[in-house]
């Protein structure tokens, strides 16, 4: 019924400040670990069971109705890099407003008010598919796939990459990304401290390096 | 130059990721500032004509600048080195390699940028005006109405007398159009009668100034423009 929903909240024009990030890929295409398609499909198999399932995970919890504020602490626990914690917040503060003016609601009110700063993405984004009538499954699969699509967005850009084998990569992850936000969905029905906790601590590192940048096209 | 006479402001909204009521305080009775962007391709003395407008109106008005750089701080930094304004006045965005994208498709970091501008300007009085730098793109980059009031499109005359007949969105539909560096028409060939016939074929009545943003007194026409806008801003509130 609310299929129709989930696309609006996952398209990438959604205008939540995305397009200017990379999720790590403008850091591994410097260090050359993403030269082509194939290696982007193993960035982003990376990146999908690891930061993937976690905010997979968050985002469900959010929706399923658990407490954003708590959901936020446990975002922070499960992210160690302060450049990573500083980009989430600040994509979810951006995700916040064009989810206000496209769903409103008194939850989204409410986390706004208690997070003038921004609270984690994940949980934004969770809270908002709930505002959009969507469930926790959609809220994870939203969050599972934006996990792959900015770098494979951002790899096109950088590498020149052919788009149409980009878009490929994305539909051989397909299987993958339902398998992660039903794990995801799974795990926020036991509660906040089953959430999923995968560490990638190569998109850790490298976040804090690329944040240092002089010149770079991606905010991280 | 010309001016037109005061258009009205259609989008006074504005989307915010705060709740309503905690807005920063705003600046004679509820007016927010009037946003200005500007646009237009890369070396056409955007930051240039920034720099010189806050020189030249940062004694009558309350400013603050947001700047688009593609790949760097450096505008943000040259306005910075430049001292045009204090340093918690200047916010630089990021605009992962697609200025465009971050003026009129996904306005979500500039607006964010604004609202910290108004946020940390609040309890100094506010802000009258906050200029809005795009990083230089293309002929067919403009600014959404969610984010900026009014857009000034600069191009100048170095980059080929053909430009305004070429058209495109940003120099048909800015409400200010910039034909800068005109001292160097007779070294490059430009025929700058030309230029003004073609810009009014594609503009009609509005406005365009031909200029030497670096000349003594160069950034007068725009910025008399912005302070019609501004006047033209406040007159409106006021009518509310």
């Amino acid at each position: 019924m609310t299929t129709a929903a989930l696309l609006v909240l996952a398209d990438g024009r959604f205008p939540a400040g995305t397009h200017a990030h990379s999720g790590g890929a403008e850091a591994a295409v410097r260090a050359g670990r993403i030269v082509d398609s194939a290696t982007l499909a193993d960035f982003c198999r990376g990146r999908l069971h690891t930061s993937g399932l976690v905010a997979s995970g968050l985002a469900a919890a959010a929706a399923g109705g658990h407490n954003p504020r708590d959901l936020d602490e446990a975002a922070d626990a499960r992210t160690p890099s302060p450049a990573l914690r500083r980009t989430s917040r600040k994509l979810g503060r951006q995700l916040m407003r064009a989810g206000r003016a496209v769903w409103p609601s008194a939850a989204l009110d409410d986390l706004a008010q208690a997070c003038p700063g921004g609270a984690h993405e994940p949980v934004v984004l969770g809270l908002l598919a709930l505002s959009a009538g969507l469930s926790p499954l959609d809220a994870a699969h939203a969050a599972a796939y934006e996990s792959v699509s900015v770098p494979t967005t951002a790899a096109v850009r950088l590498l020149g990459l052919d788009p149409f084998e980009a878009s490929a990569v994305l539909a051989r992850l397909a299987p993958s990304i339902n398998k992660i936000a039903e794990g995801g969905t799974q795990a926020a029905r036991s509660g906040i401290d089953a959430l999923p906790a995968a560490a990638a601590p190569l998109l850790e590192i490298t976040a804090e390096d690329h944040a240092t940048w002089p010149v770079r096209l991606f905010a991280s | 130059m010309h001016l037109d006479p005061p258009a009205p402001f259609p989008h006074r909204h504005t989307h915010s990721a705060q709740p309503a009521g905690a807005e920063p305080a705003l600046r004679n009775g509820g007016l927010r500032a009037l946003r200005v962007g500007l646009g237009g391709p890369v070396g056409s003395g955007k930051t240039a004509t920034v720099a010189a407008l806050c020189r030249a109106l940062r004694e009558e008005f309350s400013l603050a600048v947001v700047t688009n750089d593609i790949y760097t701080r450096e505008d943000a930094a040259f306005l910075l080195r430049a001292a045009v304004l204090p340093p918690e006045r200047i916010a630089a965005v990021e605009t992962g390699a697609c200025p465009h994208t971050a003026i009129r498709d996904d306005i979500s970091a500039n607006l964010e940028a604004v609202e910290d501008l108004e946020h940390a300007a609040a309890s100094s009085g506010g802000l009258d005006l906050i200029l809005v730098e795009s990083g230089g793109d293309n002929l067919t980059a403009t600014f959404s109405k969610g984010l900026v009031d009014a857009q000034i499109f600069v191009i100048d005359v170095a980059a080929g007398d053909d430009i305004p007949r070429k058209g495109g969105p940003g120099i048909t539909t800015a409400d200010l159009l910039v034909v800068n560096k005109t001292d160097l028409a007779p070294h490059v060939g430009s025929d700058l009668a030309a230029m003004a016939r073609d810009a009014e074929a594609q503009r009609g009545s509005r406005p365009v100034a031909f200029t030497s943003i670096k000349a003594e007194d160069g950034v007068s026409p725009i910025a008399d423009w912005t302070r019609a806008r501004l006047a033209a801003w406040k007159q409106e509130t006021v009518a509310l």
